[in-house]
């Protein structure tokens, strides 16, 4: 493997990791918002029991991948740091109203309901925005004059694949979350929140596949290159589709303990994070080797490898020091019965 | 405007911004440790209840620290591609760490806040004093990059082609040590003075010997004694600064002191206003020699005038106000802090005057305030440079325009955003007085 393979494949596994997190992370936001109204309902509760920990650790994820982005690819930064500007620009306003609003809900008891619904509704726009820069940096949206790149919004806008990838991000946001928080629900023992969140997931797991297949269609007639490319990798796209199926499917085993119950939250969650994993493989495998198309490839945007040795060394340090850590907050907030339970 | 400027007015902004909730999270584990500590050994409940509320004001504070400091690092790459390129592949190493640090802060303040009532008492320091370590790893960490602007070291640039790259070099930069110290240590003063002032404040309306004057009297007191020390490591470290520059960024000092002619024997020049016409500061207090002695402990010291410098390589001359400006709060504060240690200490009065209490209470602000400044004369008199003689604040622009409506909707944002964020400090300690947790007596 090239240093080059190696740190996009790295890249590629923060950006998982944060796919994954950040969509529970605002799906939970949502439904802490949709569930506000109803008094004696324990879904907001559940959720925000989630969120209140968690999305600051899951914020450091962001910073993270544009902190790799630029040091293991910097000639890439040049590029999409500047037709970015805009898209990117959105995305962190929002995300500044969605964090503050998001505590602050939690000690101004006036305006809480004010305060959620803004941070819900901008959760859900996050997502939307944030996953433009995967069909841009697909190609066609990029006009270059002079010298100068710039981002042609006029193409953008009215091209079928933005729609089809912010539809998917939204609904993965929303089916994600849902099915973390059943399992979420079941660990804590709260039989009505767990049958809510069951039902959405139920709902939710056909919006996604349609919203799958929209953006192959999509890409299919915008990006042939990219759609080639993914053909190629079919297998692992036929592997993911099976690991969705069991996913969704273990929703409707019944509950160990309560056969009354239906439902193997912990399986579904599991098969469907692997779902996303072959998918996001699939789809990063098939973007190689350009990073933006056509203009910056693997190798022409990649650090100097002096640089690229160092980073290695510090990632996995860094990464062993922390573990303790993550593993501690994982015991305290998503473990503890005595959290998750109360009040 | 032209597009350069919009783009430093928006970058700087969002700094001017982040800086002041940045240096909370700084200094408030800080503050938030010595409380538990005191509490753990006098067993003075007073501290328990400081502890708990200097919290709840934390996690507020952070709520706006984390994501305007997640803009600042974005905007690095959105605003300045051409200077992130060059950051990129010769010192990512600082920004990558600070990854960690941020890890380290994130997870134990979660565990701290939300899990507070499962720890044991040593976990609970153990998890402020790692929030804390976090903490001031990510600000040393981010003013590495921010010292390698000043002395960019680790590499060669070859007909525009970076070679020769020593990421390791790079981080050790010669700035790195003494930048990293002062932007410590003066946010660690700022955070002590804020809360001095909020308890000087409370006193101020407090029924002098009740309960709730005994409470702010301690709080004021930490402030003023945590904030007192360090204000005077910020005159060391400010100092060892200084002289940095006039090793390394010559014409930045010879800028803030407003000297054209290089000479030994240089004067100190205090206030006044640099006039580039008859190339003199008017209205100043001169000290003989002192400037080429504080440069070089000799007065013998060569200290470079402006004049030996192209024109066109001239800071802008206004920042010598920036620099007096920071260093007159600094002596200001500290012997503020000084007199107040006195008349509590060592002539034991159990109340302050009021004109002194008011002067606490200015005290938090006017260190904001020079934390500001300070952060815009190191950025202000850098220019032309984005990096010192290796990249121009031209060539790190971004080109992709839109500047200025995105600088109108980024100021109102935070504009808004910082109204809000003391509208929900002043409900949230409203409805949570006190009282609450101290019966008035
Ligand atoms: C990573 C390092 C870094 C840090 C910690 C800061 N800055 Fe900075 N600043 C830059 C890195 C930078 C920069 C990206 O390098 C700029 C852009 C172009 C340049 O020369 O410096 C800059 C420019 C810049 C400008 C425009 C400069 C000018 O007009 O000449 C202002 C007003 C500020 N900054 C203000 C601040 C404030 C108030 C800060 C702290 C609170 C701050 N900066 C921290
Ligand atoms: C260009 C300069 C800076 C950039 C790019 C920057 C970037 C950031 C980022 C990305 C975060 C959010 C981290 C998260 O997601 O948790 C953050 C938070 C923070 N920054 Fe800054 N920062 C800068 C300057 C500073 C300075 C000078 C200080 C200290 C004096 C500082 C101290 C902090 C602190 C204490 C936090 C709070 C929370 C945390 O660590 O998670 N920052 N900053
Ligand atoms: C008391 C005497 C002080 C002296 C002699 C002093 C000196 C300096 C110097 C020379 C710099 C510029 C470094 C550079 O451009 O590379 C600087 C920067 C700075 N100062 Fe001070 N300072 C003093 C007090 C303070 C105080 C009281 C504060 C805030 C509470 C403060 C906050 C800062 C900050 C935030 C910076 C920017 C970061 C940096 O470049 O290190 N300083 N100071």
């Amino acid at each position: 493997m090239t240093d080059a393979l190696l740190a996009i494949t790295m890249l590629w596994i923060f950006v998982m990791i944060y796919t994954v997190a950040a969509a529970i992370d605002f799906g939970a936001g949502f439904w802490a918002m949709f569930y506000m109204k109803r008094k004696r309902n324990r879904a907001t509760a559940m959720a925000n029991r989630f969120l209140s920990p968690s999305w600051e650790v899951t914020n450091v994820f962001v910073v993270l991948i544009v902190v790799a982005l630029y040091s293991f690819f910097p000639g890439a930064t040049f590029t999409l740091g500047t037709v970015l500007l805009i898209p990117g620009s959105l995305v962190l306003l929002l995300l500044l109203v969605r964090s503050a609003f998001l505590v602050f809900a939690h000690s101004v008891e006036k305006y809480k309901a004010l305060l959620t619904v803004t941070s819900g509704v901008t959760g859900l726009l996050i997502p939307a925005i944030l996953v433009l820069v995967l069909p841009i940096a697909q190609g066609g949206f990029i006009e270059v004059a002079d010298g100068l790149k710039r981002l042609d919004f006029g193409a953008l806008l009215t091209s079928a694949r933005t729609y089809a990838f912010s539809f998917l991000a939204v609904t993965s946001s929303l089916y994600l979350s849902a099915l973390f928080l059943t399992d979420y629900a079941n660990e804590a023992g709260e039989k009505e929140a767990y049958h809510i969140f069951r039902r959405n997931a139920l709902f939710l797991g056909p919006v996604l596949m349609a919203a799958a297949l929209s953006i192959v269609g999509a890409v299919r007639r915008e990006a042939e290159w990219f759609y080639a490319n993914l053909e190629a990798n079919g297998i692992l796209l036929i592997l993911s589709l099976i690991f969705f199926v069991v996913g969704y499917g273990a929703l409707f085993i019944p509950h160990g303990k309560d056969p009354s119950r239906l439902g193997r939250p912990r399986l579904a969650v599991i098969s469907t994070a692997v779902q996303y994993l072959l998918a996001s493989a699939a789809y990063g495998m098939a973007h190689l080797p350009y990073l933006v198309y056509p203009l910056v490839t693997l190798e022409s945007g990649f650090t100097h490898p002096n640089t690229f040795r160092a980073l290695f060394l510090s990632f996995i340090i860094g990464f062993l020091i922390l573990t303790p850590g993550f593993v501690y907050f994982w015991k305290m907030f998503l473990k503890d019965t005595g959290y998750l339970k109360q009040e | 405007m032209d597009e350069i400027l919009l783009t430093r007015a928006l970058f700087g902004t969002t700094m001017a911004f982040h800086i002041i909730f940045a240096t909370m999270g700084v200094a408030l584990p800080l503050m938030i440790l010595s409380a538990e500590i005191l509490y753990l050994k006098t067993k003075d409940k007073d501290y328990a209840v400081m502890v708990k509320r200097w919290i709840k004001g934390f996690a507020i504070l952070l709520a706006v620290a984390i994501p305007s400091g997640t803009i600042a690092g974005v905007q690095l790459s959105l605003l300045w591609p051409g200077y992130m390129k060059i950051i990129g592949e010769v010192v990512p190493l600082p920004f990558q760490i600070e990854i960690f640090a941020f890890f380290i802060e994130a997870l134990f303040l979660s565990i701290y806040v939300y899990a507070a009532d499962r720890l044991s008492s040593l976990m609970r320091i153990v998890s402020v004093s790692l929030v804390a370590l976090g903490a001031a790893a990510s600000a040393v960490l981010i003013t590495n990059a921010h010292a390698f602007q000043n002395t960019p070291v680790g590499f060669r640039m070859v007909e525009g082609q970076i070679v020769d790259v020593d990421p390791w070099a790079a981080f050790f930069n010669p700035n790195f040590v003494v930048a990293a110290s002062h932007v410590l240590v003066t946010a660690y003063m700022t955070g002590a003075f804020v809360l001095a002032s909020v308890a000087a404040f409370k006193m101020l309306k407090a029924e002098p010997g009740s309960s709730h004057f005994i409470y702010y009297r301690k709080a004021l007191m930490l402030g003023l004694i945590i904030g007192g020390l360090f204000s005077i490591f910020s005159a060391f470290t400010g100092h060892e600064s200084a002289i940095h520059l006039h090793l390394y960024n010559p014409e930045k000092l010879a800028a803030a002191e407003g000297l054209f002619e290089t000479t030994s024997h240089a004067p100190l020049k205090i206030g006044g206003w640099t006039d580039p016409e008859r190339q003199e500061v008017k209205y100043a207090i001169e000290i003989p020699g002192l400037l080429s002695f504080l440069a070089g402990y000799s007065f013998d010291e060569v200290v470079r005038g402006l004049n030996d410098f192209p024109e066109e390589y001239w800071p802008p001359l206004f920042i010598r106000l920036l620099f007096n400006g920071m260093v007159g709060i600094g002596i200001l504060l500290i012997m503020l802090s000084v007199i107040g240690f006195i008349w509590r200490h060592i002539l034991k009065r159990e109340v302050f005057p009021k004109w002194m209490l008011g002067c606490f209470v200015v005290s938090g602000p006017l260190a904001m305030l020079a934390i500001e400044l300070g952060w815009l004369f190191a950025c202000i008199g850098r220019q032309p440079w984005a990096i010192y003689r290796v990249l121009s604040t031209a060539e790190a622009a971004t080109t992709a325009g839109h500047i200025a409506p995105l600088f109108v909707l980024f100021t109102g944002w935070y504009v808004v955003l910082a109204i809000i964020t003391a509208l929900v400090l002043y409900f949230y300690f409203k409805r949570h007085p006190l009282a609450e947790d101290i019966p008035i007596s």
